[in-house]
């Protein structure tokens, strides 16, 4: 038995927007694990969301549309993403659409939005982190592309199911650009994820926040859309990684035994990817503001050196 | 077996100086080891001479006219080093100067020089010759910093980094004529033998080549003091003692160069082009134009000098450049008697600095008339390095002018220009210095007079009559890098 | 271990010495430098004895050996030594900027690859490609002796340049004759003396092992 290939894309959305909240909670559990803190469990996000979405709305003054329109925005474009990447399987209509540049330009979007609803009230902290996550973003964008072109060359595509689709039967060869890429890729995520050592999720401290500095005035259901979004941010940059770097087990077609396998194989892929996460950054302080240019730097570097790599030596 | 003696006796008597130490007797060893040396070198010329041609020791070493012939050079100048140096640095060590294990490393390093400058001249292996060549760097780089003052350990971190920068593309152009030997002669030890490579040295890849001949330039070229590669050499050879100054500017420059010409002979035999002779008359030409113009500048009497080896070293690299028989053999005679010519100079510009107690020109004066043999040493010898007749460095460099109208008559005004400049400079310079009344606190000394004249005099009759056998010899050594 | 597949680990270990030659560049800290300098050493003595498996070569076990012991133990024994006596553990500054330093980089492992083409196209051998990141690491540890102004940085890359030549070496001919060989680890010990010496000398004289200090001898007008 098959499915339908916009069934596959309708499941994806769902699979996606259920399973983000739980990923977030698994992140979370495991890092008040590693810090010796009683864990809220892995359903907290759900309960947190639930809450937020039956709260009102408190809007400032001089809050413009903008304002009011970025949470439904980063929402839907976030969503979007979810049928570009492909999780389970490869055969995915609206893939052929868009490929990774594009995707890295959907982020873009994302975050250009983010960043004006931060200056759109005019307060000091939103003006502060849009212009921390705008400089951040200049580093990291080219950084990302390079180590996903890297993948690129190796597979000869730009779109992502192509790549998955040549990858994912590619007989296992040593391959110093792909590890270069993998590690400048790890590099960007943790940044563009806004995790430590970049960016600290957990803290609201004014001289340290970035993303939470922009999206401090919201509250009630924006707040709840742009929290949600942020999960499956997270999530999506995991599936990206994993079907760039690690796509053995998604299914090539919409055979139903073949999607339950590589759903299997994607939870798996997530809990030790989460758990990859929560040791860097368990093992690492968060770098000062101006040290950022310089491990997003090398981060570009490790790129390029793959980039290079392939060249030179593959 | 005269080989294995010429190169045993050096390294013999440096670890007998690093063993004795600073015995009483220790220059008195320094000069009998470099003489030995020096008639073992002899022998072994008169050798070749009689054999007419090249003796192959083994795989290792060989002998040609022309290595032979700086093989002499080297060990004659070295004599007469060590013998200006017993009397200068007894003269240093009474003014403070350097004591008792500085004087032991001393005799120690200078007599390992020696046997490195030896090995690159004789070897047959191109890798030898690379390994002897930064012996001889890290043998005399302890010996420019060897009074400890701020300015000659800078001088000699200096002379260390960016000699070690410069040589390590040297190596790196050997490793890839050692790639396009072995697709010719094969894999293993002998593809790197000159006399293996002289042979096939049409057969190699001239793609490879030529890129192995850009690295080979840049390496060996900053060793020989090169535009724009000379940065480090006027702190080298004005910090440290003057004996060293003098075998650094005399000897080591010209083993660089020898090495130069080796690789270019191979190349030209690849290429047969004038890939090679252009970058180095290129070279040749920019150091000797930047040198003579930069001796304008100068306040401090052994950089002066230390740039007028620049720019002889520049005037011979042309003429090697420029290739045929009358310019190669102009080069190869310039070699020696600037050799000769540019001792001599250290030698008496070392004595008139320990009399007035410093390296200023400007405080250096009536040399003349406080120390007469000083003063016209240091007169003659300059004389003879700016070219005037009779001196011998005014026929090579007229045999060099002479093949440049003939083969690039374009380039003959930059050379003369280059030429009269340096001319100016050094005369402008000296003269003053020379010349005049005796400044207050001018010490007197004992000279070494010795070596300083037999250097001159030796300049002047290759200068005036060059013996038949001696020609014909030089044509021998001109015929090996056709 | 198949042919092929000493082919890529040679590989790989050619692309983590470019990773530790950039890493040089980056390093603030002298201890890091050391380290990063030693596992430099490390994936060089192990390409080598990879090479000489492969190839069939077996004096490049010696050579492998030798690298072991001069570049992994002895050479990072001795700077570590020196820099804890020394006492020098500030960070070091940098003339040119990091991340313009590494742009710099980049074009010189660039530029190593197109000049090594011609090499790449006549070569046989199993090794041809890694010659380009010889070279590249050659030129890279000549970046570091530029734009680094310390004395320890600059010995460190004088001898990254000479495992990039080392490695050039087997890359392009499975190594040099062995006479060649030892007698450059010989000059290389005898630099080790004499950096050593240097260090004391310039730390007495300038009470510090920055060489910007040393700026005494410059042109006089």
């Amino acid at each position: 038995m098959s499915l339908h290939p916009f069934g596959i894309e309708l499941l994806q959305f769902v699979l996606l927007l259920g399973l983000a909240p739980a990923f977030a909670g698994w992140v979370k559990t495991l890092k008040c694990l590693a810090q010796g803190r009683t864990a809220p469990g892995i359903l907290q996000p759900y309960r947190d969301i639930r809450r937020l979405f039956g709260k009102d709305i408190v809007l400032a003054e001089n809050a413009s549309w903008i304002f009011r329109f970025t949470p439904y925005l980063v929402f839907g474009v976030t969503a979007v993403a979810a049928g570009i990447i492909p999780l389970i399987s490869v055969d995915l209509p609206l893939a052929a659409t868009a490929d990774v540049i594009a995707l890295v330009m959907l982020f873009g979007i994302v975050r250009f939005f983010t960043a004006l609803a931060g200056m759109d009230i005019g307060t000091a902290f939103g003006g502060m982190g849009s212009s921390r996550e705008m400089m951040v973003a200049s580093l990291a964008e080219p950084a990302m592309l390079m180590a996903v072109f890297t993948v690129s060359l190796a597979s000869n595509s730009s779109s992502l199911t192509q790549m998955v689709a040549v990858m994912g039967h590619a007989e296992f060869v040593i391959r110093p650009s792909l590890a270069f890429a993998l590690a400048a890729f790890i590099m960007v995520a943790l940044a563009e994820t806004g995790r430590i050592p970049v960016d600290n999720p957990a803290t609201h401290l004014e001289l340290t926040m970035v993303h939470e500095a922009m999206i401090l005035e919201y509250s009630g259901r924006h707040l709840a859309l742009i929290e949600w979004a942020g999960m499956m941010k997270l999530t999506l940059f995991f599936a990206l990684g994993i079907a760039a770097f690690s796509p053995w087990g998604i299914a090539s077609d919409g055979d139903i035994g073949a999607l339950l396998l590589a759903f299997g194989s994607l939870l798996l892929k997530l809990a030790v990817g989460a758990l990859v996460m929560v040791l860097i950054e368990t093992g690492l302080a968060k770098m000062r503001l101006f040290r950022l240019p310089e491990y997003l730097g090398s981060a570009f570097l490790l790129a390029t050196l793959g980039m290079i790599a392939f060249f030179i030596l593959e | 077996m005269i080989l294995l003696s010429l190169l045993g006796i050096s390294i013999l008597v440096a670890l007998l100086l690093a063993f004795i130490g600073d015995w009483r007797y220790a220059p008195e060893i320094n000069i009998g080891g470099s003489l030995l040396t020096f008639f073992v070198s002899l022998v072994l010329a008169l050798q070749v001479y009689r054999e007419g041609g090249s003796i192959a020791g083994s795989d290792y070493f060989f002998v040609d006219y022309l290595n032979i012939s700086l093989v002499v050079l080297t060990t004659f100048v070295s004599t007469t080093t060590a013998i200006f140096s017993r009397r200068y640095m007894l003269v240093e060590r009474e003014h403070g100067r350097v004591g008792h294990w500085r004087m032991r490393f001393y005799h120690a390093m200078f007599q390992l020089f020696i046997f490195a400058m030896l090995i690159a001249l004789v070897t047959n292996n191109f890798g030898v010759l690379w390994i002897s060549m930064e012996l001889a760097t890290l043998a005399t780089v302890l010996l420019v910093s060897l009074y400890r003052t701020p300015t000659s350990i800078e001088a000699a971190w200096k002379y260390f980094i960016l000699c070690g920068v410069g040589i390590a593309q040297a190596l790196f152009g050997t490793v890839l004529l050692y790639f396009a030997a072995e697709r010719v002669v094969g894999a293993g030890g002998n593809a790197l033998l000159w006399t293996n490579l002289s042979q096939v040295s049409g057969q190699l890849d001239p793609t490879v080549m030529r890129l192995s001949f850009v690295f080979l330039m840049v390496g060996y070229g900053t060793k020989a003091g090169l535009v724009p590669l000379h940065n480090w050499l006027p702190d080298a050879h004005s910090e440290g003692p003057t004996p060293v100054s003098a075998v650094l500017s005399g000897l080591l420059l010209n083993i660089a160069l020898y090495a130069l010409i080796r690789c270019k002979a191979l190349v030209d035999g690849s290429l047969g082009s004038g890939f090679a002779g252009n970058i180095m008359m290129g070279f040749g030409l920019l150091s000797l134009l930047t040198a003579a113009f930069s001796m304008l500048r100068q306040k401090d009497v052994k950089r002066l000098f230390a740039y007028s080896s620049i720019e002889h070293m520049g005037i011979a690299t042309f003429a090697f450049g420029l290739g045929g028989p009358i310019a190669t053999f102009g080069g190869v005679l310039h070699m020696i008697v600037h050799s000769l010519a540019k001792s001599a100079t250290f030698f008496s510009v070392g004595h008139a600095a320990q009399m007035h107690g410093t390296q200023e020109m400007a405080q250096i004066r009536g040399l003349i008339r406080g120390n007469p043999a000083v003063g016209w040493g240091l007169f003659l010898g300059v004389m003879a390095l700016a070219g005037m007749p009779p001196f011998g460095i005014f026929t090579s460099e007229f045999l060099i002018l002479t093949a440049t109208m003939k083969d690039a008559p374009l380039l003959t005004p930059l050379l003369l220009l280059g030429l009269a400049v340096a001319f100016a400079a050094l005369f402008r310079k000296v003269q003053p210095m020379v010349t005049g009344l005796i400044p207050a606190g001018q010490k007197q000394l004992t000279a070494a007079n010795i070596p300083v004249f037999l250097h001159l005099a030796l300049v002047l009759l290759l200068g005036i009559y060059l013996p038949g056998f001696l020609a014909n010899w030089f044509h021998l050594a001109v015929e090996i890098l056709k | 271990m198949t042919h092929t597949f000493a082919v890529q680990l040679n590989s790989l270990l050619a692309a983590l010495i470019l990773l530790t030659a950039f890493a040089l560049l980056a390093q603030r800290k002298i201890l890091g430098l050391v380290h990063i300098f030693a596992w430099q050493g490390f994936f060089l003595a192990l390409s080598t004895a990879v090479i000489g498996y492969a190839s069939g070569e077996h004096h490049l076990y010696i050579s492998s050996l030798l690298t072991l012991v001069m570049k992994v133990i002895l050479l990072p024994y001795i700077l570590y030594t020196l820099v804890r006596k020394l006492k020098v553990h500030r960070d070091i500054d940098a003339v040119v900027n990091i991340p313009t330093t590494m742009l710099l980089g980049i074009m010189l492992v660039v530029f190593s690859y197109h000049l090594t083409a011609p090499i790449r196209e006549l070569s046989n051998l199993m090794t041809r490609s890694t010659l380009a990141v010889a070279l590249a690491t050659v030129m890279l540890g000549m970046l570091m002796m530029v734009t680094r102004r310390h004395a320890v940085t600059q010995i460190l890359g004088f001898l990254a340049m000479e495992n990039g030549l080392f490695f050039a070496a087997t890359s392009a001919t499975y190594g040099m004759p062995m006479v060649v060989e030892l007698g450059v680890a010989l000059d290389l010990l005898i630099a080790a003396f004499i950096f050593g010496i240097f260090f004391f000398h310039i730390s007495t004289t300038f009470e510090s092992l920055d060489v910007e200090q040393m700026a005494k001898l410059k042109e006089t007008d």
